[in-house]
């Protein structure tokens, strides 16, 4: 037996289609065991990956976000994924994300470019591939007390 | 579930309130809304989360945006109700230290 399932999403690059995706990405969570917060970060860490498709990706063409989930006995990967043309250069990127810090002004406070960030410090693991597409690849681990928990109930 | 805003006047205070989710969806909703207010110094805005179910870094960026615009006229903008998952959210982005977010109210 394989030692995780696999579920995979494709849905039109569009807004309204965002939340339909968190509501799937949920349903999956929960089934690997995870709790009430870490569904809650899984859910913004995908939203984020997925509005900066719809954003960036076509360019105002019709696509597609492919969205691959491999569920573990004690972790979830998904990938987040578009076959656009959109070239993201993550060294550029990752000068203007990040946290505010205490001595930014707020009347000088940039509005955006907290995505990258966000996916960073809610998940464990996040790997961004742009050869062709965009693909992020994120993983989080379910902790060990949990998994245990989880594994005698299916036991019984 | 989408996004609603209503807007509660109480002598010089305008309550925001806003319920249901704050994504890339809705966000241009909230923008638009958050744009109608009058603002002047001696205006003071409250904006009510705690039937914010979901929000992401596009919410957080209507929010940035309009705090920038009611401090830049010298108005007060506050946030109150935020749930342990916004308040966190606050936190790890570091607004909670540039914003005034209203502090726990401690039950007895």
């Amino acid at each position: 037996m394989k030692a995780f399932d696999y579920v995979e999403l494709r849905v039109p690059a569009k807004p309204q289609y965002v939340s339909v995706i968190r509501l799937a990405i949920s349903g999956l969570a929960t089934r690997v065991g995870f709790l009430y917060d870490e569904i809650e970060d899984i859910k913004i860490a995908v939203s984020e990956s997925v509005t900066n498709i719809v954003h960036h990706a076509y360019e105002g063409d019709d696509g597609d976000i492919v969205i691959g989930c491999a569920l573990y006995i004690d972790k979830i990967e998904i990938m987040v994924s578009d076959y656009g043309n959109s070239s993201f250069n993550i060294e550029e990127t990752k000068m203007n994300i990040g946290p505010y810090k205490q001595s930014d002004s707020i009347t000088q406070l940039r509005e955006g470019g907290l995505g990258l960030f966000l996916m960073e410090t809610l998940m464990d693991e996040v790997k961004v591939n742009n050869e062709g597409g965009v693909t992020v690849f994120m993983t989080k681990f379910v902790k060990r007390e949990q998994v245990k928990d989880h594994v005698q109930t299916f036991s019984t | 579930m989408e996004l609603n805003v209503l807007f509660h006047k109480e002598k010089n205070k305008l309550k925001v309130i806003i319920e249901g989710e704050v994504d890339t969806f809705t966000a241009p909703k909230l923008r638009d809304q958050l744009d109608t207010i009058e603002i002047n110094p001696h205006v003071f805005i409250e904006l009510e989360l705690s039937q914010v179910v979901y929000m992401d870094s596009t919410g957080l960026g209507v929010i940035v945006a309009i705090y920038k615009k009611v401090t830049r006229q010298n108005g007060n903008l506050k946030l109150v109700g935020l749930s342990n998952r916004l308040k966190r959210l606050f936190a790890i982005t570091g607004l909670s230290e540039l914003m005034n977010i209203e502090a726990d109210v401690k039950v007895v």
